[in-house]
């Protein structure tokens, strides 16, 4: 747990007010507009902005309190920003090492070896920085990080500054890194989509407040969520990774709620993964259909059917293991298929996006 | 033309050591309050870069009859020096090493400022998230970004303080191997119409000062450091 307590004002619009305990499990999403205060309240847990009357705890460990202030370099936090944080006077391998040799020997617990592996480093220690491309220069950043063995990690928009190829690249490596470090992490993001691929649990900001923390599935569940305004509706997906089978598709979930996805062949068998699917890609049938290009029909339970807007509505259905799955359809398809909460029928699922 | 006879040698010793401690002196003193100017726009900071500016438009006999006043043995410091059992500082090299930190000063400061400004905070708050506490970070980080700030800033505030004149002579007279340096004995030799021996360290000095400009501008050139 980390407590903040904080009050502060930049000039006469702004004024960010924290009083809050964030979760310390796997990856905590930050999410809000731009200038909604999330950088500000990031670089508070960090120490870097140092404001009066504010308190931080983490853990048992008090970062700031009155006139107590633990500097940065004190507090093992690894920090990643948007982009130019690499020291650029030193080489990939002398940057990664910067930290880790200012790590005293007894806290190590992550070691040069294993990050470059796990971040795909191996090929770039010796290369000056101005010689690596965006993407490569946030998964040095990101190493670079982890090898001060970090209580915690704190991502302020890794991803903002790197175009939609190289995110996609970028991505598979963080959520490795979320899993296989075992530290904590704070993300700073306004793009649902990142935060529907890493986080698991988010804290949503807004003017300078926040508004609610609540679990990835838990905001995924209701139909007012902010990650919602830019694509509509979403649900993701958790499952197993199957075997791939004749026409390069793959089996994900278990038998009773059993889809194919174009997953590439690099992926080991039996990894636990993500698929995000937009509500408007999902149709729904009360018979399951044969003659169809669709080739995944869910067979799934209405749980819920949210009013109308602009004469679509959202139906949120509960797949056979347990899942959400939200179709979005018109209010007259609802009407005219007699659709209600307990209503048995089948998800049609046109298209899913693999999030690794 | 160009023999120098003990005397010469003598201001030139006394001008290199002069040069050379002020040099020293106002690098350790300028690097902290230029990180500090480079930091902020407080008032407080418009304030102390409007003082450390002064000299740049004071006519040096302003700065010289103050340090006089301060200094002399009538002076503020004078005054509590003597009581002390010291020396007050006025026609003293002390006393001139003094005037020359302050009015090379500006050279110093804002070199070191535009220098620290360029380097942004990124790089200072990436090393201390990587656990470099602030003397590290200065050594490791700050320094080798801004190497070319600080060769601009020792350039520049050694070549001004070769050109001091008016606060020296105010100040600190004309007294061989103690305050008599190069500028104040090329004035000594032309008040005496040895116009040979003004020459030859009045040329002397030129090349110098041509030279050193020359390295100071390809320096920021390269480094991209800006200068006065």
């Amino acid at each position: 747990m980390i407590h903040i307590q904080a009050q502060l004002h930049f000039g006469e619009d702004f004024e960010l007010k924290v009083d809050h305990e964030l979760p310390l499990e796997g990856v905590t999403g930050l999410f809000g507009r731009s200038g909604c205060g999330k950088t500000t309240l990031l670089r508070l847990i960090a120490g870097l902005e140092r404001v009066k009357g504010a308190s931080v705890r983490f853990g048992d460990q008090c970062w700031q309190q009155g006139r107590h202030f633990m500097p940065l370099h004190k507090r093992r936090i690894g920090l990643v920003f948007q982009e130019h944080s690499l020291l650029p006077h030193l080489s990939v391998q002398d940057n990664l090492l910067y930290g880790y040799k200012r790590t005293p020997a007894d806290l190590r617990r992550l070691h040069p070896p294993e990050v470059t592996a796990m971040l795909g480093l191996n090929d770039l220690l010796s290369r000056r920085i101005d010689q690596l491309s965006g993407g490569q220069r946030q998964r040095v950043s990101l190493g670079r990080a982890l090898l001060i063995s970090p209580q915690l990690l704190l991502l302020d928009e890794p991803m903002a500054a790197l175009d939609t190829q190289t995110k996609r690249e970028i991505m598979p490596f963080l959520g490795r890194m979320a899993a296989e470090s075992g530290v904590p992490i704070i993300m700073v993001s306004h793009s649902p989509d990142e935060i529907e691929r890493l986080a698991d649990r988010i804290v949503f900001m807004q003017n300078g407040r926040i508004q609610r923390i609540e679990t990835l599935h838990e905001s995924l569940a209701r139909p007012d969520s902010p990650l919602f305004e830019d694509s509509g509706a979403v649900s993701v997906l958790e499952g197993w990774l199957g075997d791939v089978g004749e026409d390069g598709v793959r089996p994900f979930g278990p038998p009773e709620a059993r889809l194919w996805v174009p997953a590439p062949i690099q992926i080991p068998v039996n990894t636990h993964i993500r698929l995000r699917i937009l509500a408007r890609d999902v149709s729904l049938s009360l018979v399951n259909p044969e003659h169809i290009s669709i080739q995944n029909h869910l067979p799934v339970t209405i749980e819920r059917i949210n009013l109308p807007r602009d004469n679509r509505c959202v139906v949120a259905c509960r797949t056979e293991d347990g899942q959400l799955v939200l179709a979005e359809v018109t209010a007259r398809a609802v009407r005219q298929l007699n659709l209600e909460a307990g209503t048995r029928l089948y998800a049609l699922i046109k298209s899913v996006a693999l999030l690794e | 033309m160009f023999t120098l006879g003990p005397a010469e040698w003598q201001a030139i010793e006394v001008t290199f050591r002069l040069c050379l401690y002020t040099t020293i002196i106002l690098l350790v003193l300028a690097t902290p309050l230029a990180w500090w100017l480079a930091k902020g726009r407080s008032y407080a900071r418009v304030v102390v870069q409007a003082v450390v500016a002064l000299p740049l438009v004071l006519p040096p006999t302003v700065l010289g009859f103050y340090l006089l006043m301060a200094l002399g043995p009538r002076g503020v410091v004078g005054r509590t020096l003597e009581d002390l059992g010291l020396h007050h500082l006025a026609f003293s090299f002390e006393g001139i090493l003094i005037a020359s930190v302050i009015y090379s000063m500006p050279f110093a400061v804002q070199p070191l400022t535009e220098a620290f400004k360029n380097l942004g905070r990124r790089p200072v708050e990436v090393a201390s998230s990587l656990g470099a506490g602030a003397l590290d970070r200065f050594r490791t980080v700050i320094f080798p970004l801004t190497r070319g700030g600080f060769v601009v800033a020792a350039t520049l505030t050694f070549a001004h303080t070769l050109g001091e004149f008016g606060v020296i002579l105010m100040l600190g007279g004309s007294i061989p191997g103690e305050t008599k340096v190069l500028s104040v004995l090329i004035y000594d030799h032309a008040e005496s119409m040895n116009y040979a021996a003004a020459h030859s360290l009045s040329l002397m000095l030129l090349i110098f000062a041509f030279v050193t400009l020359f390295i100071v501008y390809s320096m920021t050139r390269r480094f991209r450091v800006a200068t006065l």
